[in-house]
C-alpha cells in the first residue's frame, strides 16, 4: 500500500476541467455565441471523460486503493481534512459512469437547449455539476465528499429552477434544496460521530479503525447509528422515503437534467455513499436492516405511484425512487456490488428513457402528459426504438442490462429474506407494467396530440419556435441515445459470471459469493418467477393500453377513492404541509415573532426603558463610588455628543 | 531591522490611521466627490497597512504579537498597552476590509452631510480596531464606548424613518449592558492596581488576588451582560433588529459586520481568559441560550416581510454559534467560532449591502415589493446568490467551515448541543432560500421593478470582494486557521485542568 508505489494520475484534473468549463461559461458564456459556449463546454466535460479513460486504461497497473494528496484544506487541532483523492475499483465504476453518461447529455443538451435564451448558463451550471459529482466520488475522506454531497445539491437546485420565471420551478428546487439538507443534517451528525470517536474522516483511518470492531449484534452501538445516520443522508440525495418527495417537483428542470442529476448520477450518490461505507455497515445489522426495509418499502410505494401518472417524467421520477430503491435493498442485504451493478445499468437505461422522453417531448413541442400522446413510433422511429430497448432493460426482461442487475439483488435479498425478495419481485411486475405503459401510451394507438403547437412552450420555457407534426431529434440528440440503447442492450454482460462482482471485490470483500453453486437450482427457480413477473406486466399493459384502451378509465372508476389517493401520490406532500409546514410557519409567525419577540421580550425591554427615564433622575442624586464614576463616564460621553452635534451644527449652517 | 521598527508602532499606526484620517477630513473643503476619495484613500490605506499583521505574524507563537506597552497615566495606573494574537488579528483585517468596502457603497447613497458621514465611518473604524487591540483594560473600555457614539450618530442621522427611536434604542442598550463590565472592571483595578489584561490574567490565575473567590461570578456576570448584549445572545437581541432597518447601509455592514464581533470576542478574551472556572461553571445555561438562539432567530428570520429583519435575525442565529462554539470550550469549537465571526463579518456585510443596493432603488426593503429580479437584475441576482449561499453554509464558501467545526466542538461536548445546533444547516437553507426565491424569481410582479438597474461599477467593487473572500475563506481556511490554531490552543490550556478532554480533535 505504500503510495509511492503508484505513478501519479493526477485525479484533481477529472473535477477541475469541468469547474473551468463551468467558470468560462459562467462568466464569458453570455456574451460568447452558441458554437464558443458548446465547445467549451463539450470540450471540459469530455476531457474529463479522457482522463477518466486514461485512469481505466492504467488502472490495471495501480496499487489499489489510489491515493493522491492535492492540498490541505482544514486544520484544527488534531483535526484534518484533505483535499485528497481516492480510487480503487468502486469509485473507478462511479468514475466512468458519471463522466461517460455525463459528456452523452452534455452532447444531447446541445440539441436540446439550442433554442434556449440562457444557453450558455445552462450548460456552466451542468458543467459545475460535473465537478462536484466528480469531487464526490473520487473524494479520499468524508468531508471532501459532503463538499460533493452539498454542491450537487446546489447544481441540483440551480437546474430544476433553471426556467426560474416559472414559479412551480423555483419553488422544486428551493424544495429539491431543503429536504436535501434534512438529510444532511443526518450526514453531518455523522460525521460528529466519527469525529468524536476515530479522530479522522478519512477513509483509510475510519475503515482501519473500525475494521477490528466487533459486529453489535446483541445490541445498536455506535456504529448503528453512525449507519442510520449516513443513511438519512442518502435517504435525502437518493429520494428515499420519508425524504423522496423532492424527486417528482425536480422534473420541472430541463429534460437532460432529469437524465443526467436525477436519474443517472446524482439521486445515486446515497447509494454509493452507503457502499463506500459498508465497512461500517456490515458490522451494524440493525442498521443494514434498516436500509433493506427503506429500500424494499420505497421500491414498492414509489412503482406504486407510477401506475396512475400521466405525465411522462413524472412516471420515470417514481420509477427512478423505484429503482433507487432497489439499489438500498441490495445495501441493505450486504451484496453492494449488485447495488452498484443496478446503479451502473440504470443509469444506462434510466438515462436513456429520460433522454428518449425528451426526445419526445421535443418532438410535440413540450407536451407531457402522456393522455396527449399516442401513435408517435412512426413520426419518431429512432427515439420509439431506444426507448423500447431502455423499456425492456428497466421492466427485467432478459437478457438486457436491466434483468441481470435485478435478478442480482432479488437473489441476494432472498437468501436474506424471502420477504424481501417477495416484494421486490412484485415490484419487477409493477415495474413492468408501468413502463409499458408508458410506451404504449406514448408511441401506441392513435396521436391525441391535435395542435402541436398549440401546447407549444406552455409548460415548459423551451421550444418557442412553432412545430408542425411531431418530428424527430437532430442526430446530435440521438446518437446519445443510440449508444446508451447500446449500453442498456449488453451492459448486464458484465455481470456475467459474477464478472462485475469479483472485479468490485477487493473492495467489497469476496465473501458475499461464498457458498452459491450449492442454490443454484433455486436461483434459476426464482429467475424464472421475476421473467414471469416482468412478462405479465407487459401483457397486462398491452391488453389495457394497447388492446382496450378504454377498459382503464372503468377500473380506475371502480377502484373509486383509492385511485384517487393514488393519483394525488398518497397526499404525502399534502401530510408534510399540514404536519411540518404549516405549523412551522405560522408558529415562527404568531409565536415567536409576535407573541415572544415583540409582545414579551421587545416590549418588556421598552417598559424597562421607561421605567429608568424616571428611576435615573433619582439614581443621578446618588453619590456612592461606582455610579458617580459610571455617571462621569456618561457625561463625559454626552459632552462628546453634544460638541460634535455643536459642531455640525455650526457647519450645516 | 526596519520591519522590527515597523512592528512595535504597526498596531498605533493601524488603530489611528483612521482617526488621523478623519480629523483631516475635518479640513477638507466640503466637495463631497473630494472627501469621498479622500475617505477611500485613507480606508484603503489602513487596510493595506493592517495587512502588515498577518503577513509578518508568527503563527506557531500563540502569544500576543506587535505588542506596545507604554505607562500612559500613573495615577491611575493605565497603560497604553496594545498587541494582537491569533484570536484578535482576523478581527483587525475584517475591519480594515469592510470599511473601503463602506466608504463605496455610501459612494452614491450618502448626499447630505456626506462630510460628516465619512468622519463618522473613520472614527467609528479607528474605534473598532482599538477594540481588538487594547490589551489594557481602561483602553479596551475607553475604545469600546468610543464606537458607541459614532455608530449612535451614523443610525441617527443618516438611518432611515424611525432612525431616532432606534438610535437611542441601540445607545441605551448596549451602554447599560456596559455598564456592568465597567463595574466589573474597576473591582478588578481595586484589587489587582492594574487594567493591565496579561497582569490581571496572571493574578488571577495564581490565586493572588483578594477575595476573588467571593466575586469571581460577579466579575464573570458583569462582562458577561455587556458581551451579550453586544452579540446579542437571546433574549438580549431586540435592539438588533431595529437598528439595522434603520441603519445606513455602510452602518448595518459594520454593526453586524464587526461590532458584534466585540461581543463574542470580549466573552472569548476576557470571560474565557480572566474566568475559567466560572466560564465552565457557567457555560450550560450560556450555551442553551446560544441554542435558542441558533433556532429562534432562524424561524424568526424566516417569517421577516422585511428583508433588512431577516438578516439581522439570521445574526442572532450566526452569532448563536460562536457563543455555542466559544463554550464548548474545545479545539474545534473555539476555532470555529473566531472563523464564523470572521464568515459571518464577510457574508453578512455582503447581504447588507446587497440589501442597501436595492433600498438605493426602491426605497424599500419589504421583500413582497420585489420578485422576479433575476430577469432585470442578472449580475445583481448572481452576487446575491454566493452571498447567500456563502451564508447558508455550503461547503467551499465561507460559512461552512465554522460552522462545522463549531458544531463538531460542540458536539464533543455533549452530543445534543451539536445535534440541536445543526439543525441551523437546515433552518437557514429554508429562511434564505425562501427570500431569493420570493425576491429573485417567479414572474416580475411590480411593473416598476422591470427597470431595475443591475449593479453599478462601485456596487461591484463593494459587493465582489465579499464573494471572493466567502470563496477564499472556504476553500483555503486553513490560511486563517494557520494563525487561530496555535491562540486557541494556548487560550484552552487553561481548561485543561478543569476540564479533562479539551484538545479534542
Amino acid at each position: 500500500m505504500n503510495p509511492n508505489l503508484n505513478p501519479n494520475l493526477n485525479l484533481w484534473v477529472i473535477p477541475i476541467l469541468p469547474l473551468a468549463g463551468a467558470a468560462i461559461n459562467g462568466f464569458l458564456g453570455k456574451k460568447a455565441s452558441r458554437a464558443g459556449v458548446t465547445a467549451v463546454a463539450l470540450f471540459f466535460s469530455g476531457a474529463a471523460f479522457a482522463w477518466a479513460l486514461v485512469v481505466a486504461a492504467r488502472f490495471s497497473s495501480l496499487s489499489l486503493p489510489y491515493h493522491e494528496f492535492f492540498a490541505h484544506w482544514i486544520r484544527s487541532g488534531g483535526f484534518s481534512a484533505d483535499f485528497a483523492f481516492y480510487l480503487d475499483q468502486l469509485s473507478l465504476v462511479m468514475l466512468l459512469v458519471v463522466t461517460g453518461i455525463g459528456f452523452l447529455i452534455h452532447v444531447y443538451s446541445v440539441g436540446y437547449m439550442w433554442d434556449d435564451p440562457s444557453y450558455y448558463r445552462f450548460f456552466s451550471y451542468l458543467n459545475l455539476f460535473m465537478f462536484f459529482m466528480l469531487t464526490l466520488v473520487l473524494a479520499g475522506n468524508y468531508l471532501q465528499m459532503f463538499i460533493g454531497w452539498e454542491g450537487v445539491g446546489l447544481a441540483s437546485y440551480l437546474l430544476i429552477g433553471f426556467w426560474f420565471t416559472k414559479d412551480s420551478a423555483a419553488s422544486a428546487g428551493k424544495k429539491a434544496f431543503i429536504v436535501n439538507r434534512i438529510g444532511d443534517f443526518g450526514f453531518l451528525i455523522a460525521l460528529f460521530l466519527l469525529i468524536k470517536h476515530f479522530g479522522s474522516l478519512n477513509f483509510d483511518q475510519v475503515f482501519g479503525a473500525v475494521v477490528p470492531l466487533p459486529v453489535e449484534t446483541a445490541d445498536a452501538g455506535l456504529l448503528t447509528a453512525i449507519g442510520i445516520l449516513l443513511m438519512v443522508g442518502a435517504c435525502g440525495k437518493s429520494a428515499q422515503i420519508p425524504l423522496y418527495v423532492w424527486l417528482p417537483d425536480a422534473m420541472e428542470g430541463p429534460t437532460p437534467v432529469s437524465a443526467l442529476i436525477h436519474a443517472a448520477t446524482m439521486v445515486t450518490a446515497g447509494v454509493y455513499m452507503v457502499s463506500r461505507s459498508h465497512v461500517i455497515f456490515e458490522r451494524a445489522p440493525l442498521a443494514l436492516t434498516v436500509v433493506a426495509i427503506i429500500g424494499t418499502l420505497t421500491a414498492f410505494f414509489a412503482a406504486t405511484i407510477g401506475i396512475a401518472q400521466t405525465d411522462i417524467k413524472k412516471v420515470l421520477a417514481y420509477s427512478t425512487i423505484s429503482q433507487l430503491g432497489y439499489m438500498f435493498m441490495a445495501c441493505g442485504v450486504g451484496a453492494f456490488s449488485a447495488g452498484i451493478f443496478h446503479l451502473m445499468t440504470h443509469a444506462f437505461f434510466k438515462g436513456l428513457l429520460f433522454l428518449g422522453a425528451g426526445s419526445v417531448i421535443h418532438a410535440v413541442g413540450g407536451e407531457q402528459d402522456m393522455r396527449k400522446m399516442g401513435g408517435l413510433k412512426s413520426f419518431i422511429p429512432v427515439t420509439f426504438g431506444t426507448m423500447l430497448i431502455a423499456t425492456l432493460a428497466i421492466a427485467g426482461v432478459p437478457p438486457l442490462a436491466g434483468f441481470w442487475s435485478k435478478d442480482e439483488i432479488l437473489w441476494k435479498a432472498y437468501q436474506v429474506s424471502p420477504v424481501y425478495w417477495g416484494i421486490g419481485v412484485v415490484t419487477a411486475f409493477i415495474t413492468s407494467f408501468y413502463m409499458f405503459r408508458l410506451l404504449y401510451m406514448t408511441f401506441f394507438g392513435d396521436y391525441c396530440g391535435a395542435q402541436v403547437d398549440a401546447h407549444g412552450h406552455s409548460s415548459h420555457g423551451h421550444d418557442a419556435h412553432g412545430h408542425g407534426e411531431p418530428h424527430e431529434s437532430p442526430m446530435v440528440m440521438l446518437v446519445p441515445l443510440m449508444i446508451l440503447a447500446l449500453l442498456s442492450l449488453v451492459g448486464g454482460f458484465v455481470g456475467w459470471g459474477n464478472h462485475f462482482e469479483h472485479f468490485l471485490a477487493p473492495v467489497f470483500g469476496a465473501g458475499e459469493t461464498a457458498g452459491e453453486a450449492a442454490t443454484s437450482i433455486t436461483e434459476w427457480l426464482l429467475m424464472g418467477v421475476s421473467i414471469i413477473a416482468a412478462a405479465s406486466g407487459w401483457i397486462l399493459a398491452y391488453l389495457l393500453y394497447c388492446k382496450r384502451p378504454e377498459l382503464p378509465q372503468k377500473i380506475a372508476d371502480s377502484l373509486g377513492s383509492f385511485y384517487v389517493t393514488v393519483v394525488h401520490k398518497y397526499y404525502i406532500d399534502e401530510l408534510y404541509a399540514v404536519l411540518f409546514v404549516k405549523p412551522l410557519i405560522d408558529g415562527s409567525m404568531r409565536i415567536l415573532w409576535q407573541d415572544v419577540d415583540r409582545k414579551t421580550i421587545d416590549a418588556a425591554v421598552n417598559d424597562a426603558g421607561d421605567g429608568a427615564r424616571h428611576v435615573s433622575d433619582e439614581v443621578r442624586h446618588m453619590q456612592s463610588g461606582n455610579i458617580r464614576s459610571y455617571a462621569g463616564w456618561i457625561s463625559a460621553g454626552a459632552g462628546v455628543v453634544i460638541a460634535f452635534m455643536i459642531w455640525m451644527w455650526m457647519e450645516a449652517r | 531591522m526596519r520591519t522590527d521598527d515597523l512592528n512595535s508602532i504597526i498596531l498605533t499606526l493601524v488603530t489611528f490611521a483612521p482617526l488621523a484620517g478623519g480629523l483631516l477630513l475635518m479640513l477638507l473643503p466640503r466637495r463631497d466627490r473630494d472627501i469621498r476619495i479622500f475617505a477611500l484613500v485613507i480606508s484603503l490605506l489602513t487596510f493595506v497597512l493592517s495587512l502588515h499583521l498577518p503577513v509578518y505574524f508568527h503563527r506557531s507563537h500563540p502569544g500576543f504579537q506587535y505588542e506596545i506597552d507604554r505607562q500612559w497615566v500613573s495615577t491611575p495606573n493605565i497603560h497604553y498597552h496594545m498587541g494582537v494574537d491569533g484570536i484578535s488579528l482576523w478581527l483587525v483585517v475584517l475591519t480594515t476590509f469592510l470599511t473601503p468596502l463602506c466608504v463605496l457603497i455610501s459612494w452614491n447613497s450618502i448626499h447630505e452631510r456626506v462630510k460628516e458621514f465619512f468622519i463618522l465611518l473613520l472614527i467609528l473604524e479607528t474605534a473598532l480596531i482599538g477594540v481588538f487591540t487594547s490589551l489594557d483594560l481602561f483602553l479596551f473600555y475607553f475604545f469600546w464606548e468610543a464606537t458607541l457614539i459614532p455608530m449612535a450618530l451614523l443610525i441617527g442621522i443618516f438611518g432611515h424613518e424611525r432612525k431616532v427611536y432606534a438610535a437611542v434604542k441601540f445607545f441605551m442598550y448596549t451602554m447599560i449592558g456596559s455598564v456592568f463590565m465597567l463595574a466589573a472592571i474597576l473591582w478588578l483595578y481595586a484589587h489587582t492596581g492594574s487594567f493591565d489584561f496579561v497582569v490581571i490574567r496572571d493574578q488571577i490565575a495564581s490565586g493572588a488576588v483578594p477575595s476573588f473567590p467571593a466575586a469571581a461570578q460577579w466579575l464573570f456576570l458583569g462582562f458577561f451582560l455587556a458581551f451579550a448584549v453586544k452579540v446579542p445572545l437571546f433574549p438580549f437581541h431586540t435592539w438588533l433588529p431595529d437598528a439595522h432597518v434603520e441603519a445606513p447601509t455602510a452602518g448595518s455592514v459594520l454593526l453586524a459586520g464587526v461590532l458584534l464581533k466585540m461581543g463574542t470576542y470580549g466573552l472569548l478574551r476576557f470571560n474565557l481568559g480572566l474566568f475559567p472556572e466560572q466560564a465552565r461553571r457557567n457555560a450550560s445555561w450560556i450555551m442553551t441560550l446560544a441554542l435558542i438562539g441558533i433556532i429562534y432567530g432562524a424561524l424568526v428570520a424566516m417569517v421577516q416581510p422585511n428583508m433588512k429583519k431577516l438578516i439581522a435575525y439570521s445574526s442572532v442565529s450566526h452569532l448563536g454559534f460562536v457563543v455555542l462554539g466559544i463554550f464548548s470550550f474545545t479545539q474545534a469549537g473555539l476555532n470555529g467560532a473566531i472563523f464564523v465571526m470572521l464568515a459571518h463579518g464577510i457574508s453578512t456585510g455582503g447581504l447588507f449591502m446587497l440589501a442597501g443596493i436595492l433600498h438605493e432603488r426602491r426605497h424599500t426593503y419589504e421583500i413582497s415589493e420585489f420578485g422576479g429580479l433575476a430577469s432585470p437584475m442578472p449580475v445583481y441576482a448572481a452576487s446575491y446568490l454566493v452571498i447567500v449561499l456563502a451564508s447558508a453554509g455550503l461547503p467551499l464558501l465561507n460559512g461552512f467551515i465554522g460552522e462545522f467545526l463549531v458544531l463538531s466542538g460542540a458536539f464533543q461536548d455533549k452530543a445534543v448541543y451539536g445535534i440541536l445546533g445543526a439543525t441551523g444547516i437546515i433552518w437557514s437553507a429554508v429562511y434564505l432560500l425562501w427570500m431569493y426565491q420570493r425576491v429573485f424569481y417567479g414572474k416580475v410582479t411590480h411593473a416598476v421593478n422591470n427597470s431595475l438597474r443591475d449593479l453599478s461599477g462601485f456596487e461591484k467593487w463593494a459587493v465582489w470582494p465579499c464573494a471572493a473572500a466567502a470563496l477564499v475563506m472556504g476553500v483555503a481556511p486553513i490560511m486563517w486557521l494557520g494563525a487561530i490554531d496555535p491562540a486557541v490552543r494556548a487560550a484552552l490550556a487553561p481548561f485543561a485542568q478543569v476540564v479533562g478532554k479539551v484538545v479534542g480533535q
